[in-house]
C-alpha cells in the first residue's frame, strides 16, 4: 500500500460507528436543542427563540422546580464524591492486596448489585426499609435501636439521602473495579523499589499507589458527575414515582424533565419545555465535562511507570 | 398425488370464505386505560353486542393507565388510534377535542338518557358540542371491615363527631390500625382524603361552582376546614404512613389489620376477591347531625369517536348501543363500582355496590373539586391538591399555608 494514496479504508471503518453515533446520539440532541426554541400555539410550532428558556428561569413555578431539582442533584453528585468513591477505592485497595483469600468471590459480591435491575432495586430496598411489611423496623428494635427507626423514603429530611445511599449500594461496584484494574496496572518493580526504601504498605499506598493511579480518579469523578445527572431518574422513577416525593425533595433534573415532557396524570404533556428542561441539562453537563477535560485532565502528570 | 391438489382446493375454498366474511365486517377497536377490564368488555360486554351487529366486530385494545394519555397523543398524531377512544372527564378530553381528534356527537340521539351533569365532564363550557357518551362514574366514601366494628361494637359513623368517636375505639382498643391510609403516592391524600370529605365543609356543588364563577377562593372557610380534617386523620394513621403507598393501604385493609379505608367505589372487585372479612361501606360524615352530607360522584369514564376514523358508521352505531339500558346494566353488574350514568332503571346485583349506590338517595351528589376547569393551571390544580393535601397529613405544612398555596395557583392564571 502506498502512503501517498487515499486511505478509504479509514472511512469505510469508521463509518458504522459515526453512522449509529449521528442516529442516536447526534441527532436526537440536535433536535431536542430545534424543540426548545419552538412553542405550540394552536396546534402548529412557532418559533420563540429563547422564550422558553427565559419561561424556565424567571417564571416562579418553573424556576422553583428547576432550581430544587439542580440543588438536589448537586447533593447527590456531593454524596457519590464523598461516599461511592472512597469506599470504592478502599475496596480496590484491599482487594488488590496480593494473596488475598476469597478476593475473586468478594469482588463479584460487591459488583452483584451493579447488574440487577433498577427496577429490582427499587422494589427490594423499599420493601426492606417498609414501615409496615420491611424487615428493618423488626431488626432494628431487635438490636436495640428501634426508636430510631423512621419511615426515611417517606420524608422530606431524608428521603433523597436515603434514595443517594440506596444508588451507593447499587453501583459502588463499577468505580471500585475501575480503582482495581488501575491498581493492577501498577508494576511490582515499583513497589519493590518503595518496600526496599523503608515504606509499609500504608505510606506505599499514600506516597506511590494513590498518585498512579489519579487519572482513574479524575476519571471516575467525571463519570460520577454524568451519571448523576443522567442515571438519577431511574430510581428515584421507581422508588418515589413521577412526582419525586414526598413534596418534590427528591425530585432531580431526569425526574423534573419526564413530567414536563410525557406529562403527569392530569398534567398535559409539553413536548417544547420538557425539550428546554432537557437541554438545559445537556449544557449543565457539557459544562461540568469542559472544565474538566481542560481544566483538570490536561494539567493530570501521567507517570510512566 | 391428488392429496395435495385437495389440500390447495380445500385452502382456496377456506380463504375465500374468509375474504368474503371480511368484507362484510367492519373492525372497530376501543382506546382505554382500563387494562383490569380486559376479561369484562371480552367475555361480557362485547359479545352481547356482536350478536345483535355481526357485522361489527368490536376489539378492546388497553393500555396501562399511567401510560394511556401520552401513548394515546401520539397515535393519534400519527394516525393510528383506534375508532372507539375511551374519555378521561373534563379538561383531558377538552383539549383532544379542541386538538380535533374526537369527534362532535352532540346529534347521537341516546344522549337524552343522560343529566346534563353527567354530559358537562365530556361538553364543551358553553355545551356547544358533546364529545363522548357519559359512560360510568364512581362514588366516594369509606370501605370498613364489619367484623371488626361488631368486634368492638362499633356503629356506622353519621357525623364527624361520630366519625372520630369511631376512630378513637379503635386506636384505643389497639388491634387494628384506624384507618389505611398513606402519604408516599400523595393521590390518595387528596383523592380519598380531601376530595372525599371536604364538600360537607365547602358544601358539595355550591362551593364548587362559587370558585369556579370566581364568588369563593379556596382560602375561605369551608376548603380550610377540608385541610383542618386532613390534618386531624394523621394520628389515626399506621405508623410510617409517611413511607406507606397506595398498594400498602390496600394490603393492610385486605388483610383485615386496618378497620376503616378511605375510598372510592372502584375498589369493589379487587376487595371483594382478597378480603376474607365481610366488608360495608359508608358515606362521607356530614358536619353535624342537622347537616347534609356530600359525596363525590365522580363522572370519570366516557366514550368517544376518534374524529379521523374510517368506519364513522359503525362507530356511531356502537356509541348509540352504549348509551342503552342494556349496556348500562351490563356495565355496572360485570364491572361493580363502576356506576352507569345513564338515567336508566336498572338492577345492581353486587350488595356492596348496592350500598354505594344508596348513597346516592341518602346524600347530595358532587364532583371532585378542581377537575372542572380549575385544573388548567401549571401545574393542573388536581396535582398541585395531591401534595398539598399529603404536606397537611405530614405536618409540614398548615391547613392554611395549604389552602393559600391551591388559591396561589388559580390566582397565576385564572380568570372567573
Amino acid at each position: 500500500m502506498t502512503r501517498s494514496g487515499w486511505r478509504g479504508y479509514i472511512v469505510f471503518f469508521l463509518a458504522p460507528a459515526t453512522l449509529i453515533y449521528t442516529i442516536f446520539a447526534i441527532y436526537p440532541i440536535a433536535e431536542s436543542l430545534r424543540l426548545s426554541l419552538f412553542a405550540e400555539r394552536d396546534s402548529a410550532a412557532l418559533f420563540v427563540g429563547f422564550d422558553n428558556y427565559q419561561k424556565l428561569f424567571t417564571e416562579p413555578y418553573w424556576a422553583e422546580q428547576f432550581w430544587n431539582a439542580f440543588k438536589n442533584n448537586v447533593w447527590l453528585f456531593v454524596l457519590h464524591m464523598l461516599i461511592q468513591n472512597p469506599i470504592a477505592l478502599a475496596l480496590a485497595a484491599i482487594l488488590s492486596i496480593p494473596n488475598l483469600r476469597g478476593a475473586a468471590t468478594y469482588r463479584t459480591i460487591f459488583f452483584l448489585p451493579t447488574l440487577l435491575s433498577v427496577v429490582v432495586i427499587g422494589f427490594i430496598w423499599q420493601l426492606i426499609l417498609s414501615p409496615l411489611w420491611g424487615i428493618t423496623p423488626a431488626f432494628m428494635n431487635f438490636i436495640g435501636a428501634g426508636s430510631f427507626f423512621a419511615p426515611w423514603l417517606g420524608l422530606e429530611s431524608s428521603a433523597l439521602t436515603t434514595v443517594t445511599l440506596i444508588s451507593i449500594w447499587q453501583y459502588v461496584g463499577i468505580p471500585m473495579m475501575l480503582f482495581y484494574a488501575a491498581l493492577l496496572n501498577i508494576p511490582e518493580e515499583t513497589l519493590e523499589a518503595a518496600r526496599i526504601d523503608g515504606l509499609n504498605g500504608w505510606w506505599i499506598f499514600w506516597k506511590v499507589k494513590l498518585p498512579l493511579i489519579l487519572p482513574t480518579l479524575g476519571l471516575v469523578g467525571i463519570l460520577t458527575y454524568i451519571g448523576n445527572f443522567t442515571a438519577s431518574f431511574d430510581l428515584i422513577y421507581t422508588l418515589q414515582g413521577g412526582l419525586a416525593g414526598p413534596n418534590g425533595s427528591t425530585d432531580v433534573m431526569g425526574t423534573f424533565m419526564f413530567r414536563t415532557f410525557f406529562g403527569f396524570q392530569a398534567q398535559l404533556g409539553d413536548v417544547n419545555m420538557g425539550a428546554t428542561v432537557a437541554s438545559s441539562l445537556f449544557f449543565i453537563i457539557l459544562l461540568g465535562v469542559s472544565v474538566y477535560l481542560f481544566g483538570v485532565q490536561r494539567r493530570l502528570q501521567r507517570y510512566q511507570a | 398425488m391428488k392429496q395435495p391438489i385437495l389440500r390447495t382446493a380445500l385452502f382456496a375454498a377456506v380463504f375465500s370464505a374468509a375474504a368474503a366474511s371480511w368484507a362484510d365486517t367492519t373492525v372497530l377497536t376501543i382506546e382505554s386505560w382500563r387494562s383490569d377490564d380486559q376479561a369484562i368488555w371480552d367475555e361480557k360486554i362485547i359479545p352481547v353486542f356482536e350478536k345483535q351487529y355481526p357485522d361489527i366486530d368490536v376489539q378492546f385494545k388497553p393500555t396501562t393507565p399511567t401510560e394511556y394519555n401520552a401513548a394515546l397523543n401520539a397515535r393519534l398524531a400519527g394516525g393510528t388510534a383506534g375508532d372507539i377512544i375511551t374519555c378521561r372527564p373534563f379538561d383531558n378530553a377538552l383539549a383532544m377535542y379542541e386538538a380535533g381528534n374526537l369527534a362532535d356527537i352532540k346529534s347521537l340521539e341516546g344522549l337524552a338518557n343522560f343529566s346534563d351533569v353527567a354530559k358537562a365532564a365530556w361538553s364543551t363550557d358553553n355545551s356547544d358540542a358533546t364529545f363522548c357518551v357519559p359512560m360510568a362514574s364512581v362514588i366516594h366514601g369509606f370501605m370498613y371491615n364489619k367484623d371488626a366494628f361488631k368486634e368492638l361494637g362499633l356503629t356506622v359513623p353519621k357525623t364527624e363527631a361520630d366519625f372520630y368517636a369511631a376512630l378513637d375505639a379503635i386506636k384505643a382498643d389497639g388491634s387494628y390500625v384506624p384507618m389505611a391510609m398513606g402519604t408516599k403516592d400523595a393521590w390518595e391524600a387528596a383523592t380519598m382524603g380531601y376530595t372525599n370529605i371536604g364538600p360537607a365543609y365547602w358544601g358539595g356543588e355550591e362551593g364548587r361552582m362559587a370558585l369556579i364563577n370566581g364568588t369563593a377562593k379556596f382560602t375561605d372557610d369551608g376548603f380550610v376546614e377540608g385541610f383542618k380534617q386532613m390534618a386531624k386523620w394523621t394520628p389515626y394513621l399506621g405508623s410510617g404512613f409517611q413511607a406507606q403507598g397506595y398498594t400498602d393501604s390496600q394490603n393492610l385493609f385486605t388483610l383485615g389489620r386496618a378497620a376503616i379505608y378511605p375510598t372510592g367505589s372502584w375498589e369493589i372487585t379487587g376487595f371483594q376477591e382478597n378480603a376474607d372479612f365481610e366488608l360495608g361501606a359508608f358515606a362521607p360524615p356530614a358536619k353535624d347531625a342537622d347537616s347534609e352530607c356530600y359525596i363525590s360522584d365522580h363522572t370519570d369514564i366516557g366514550i368517544g369517536m376518534n374524529a379521523n376514523s374510517k368506519n364513522k358508521e359503525a362507530a356511531l352505531t356502537f356509541l348509540e348501543w352504549t348509551s342503552t339500558a342494556e349496556f348500562a346494566s351490563l356495565l355496572t353488574n360485570a364491572a361493580p363500582g363502576f356506576f352507569s350514568l345513564a338515567s336508566h332503571e336498572f338492577d345492581v346485583e353486587n350488595e356492596l355496590a348496592q350500598e354505594f349506590m344508596a348513597m346516592r338517595g341518602e346524600c347530595k351528589a358532587t364532583i371532585r373539586v378542581a377537575h372542572q376547569i380549575l385544573g388548567r393551571g401549571e401545574p393542573a390544580l388536581s396535582n398541585e391538591l395531591w401534595t398539598l393535601t399529603a404536606n397537611v397529613i405530614n405536618g409540614t405544612m398548615t391547613a392554611e399555608a395549604a389552602a393559600q398555596g391551591a388559591q396561589d395557583n388559580l390566582d397565576a392564571w385564572f380568570k372567573p
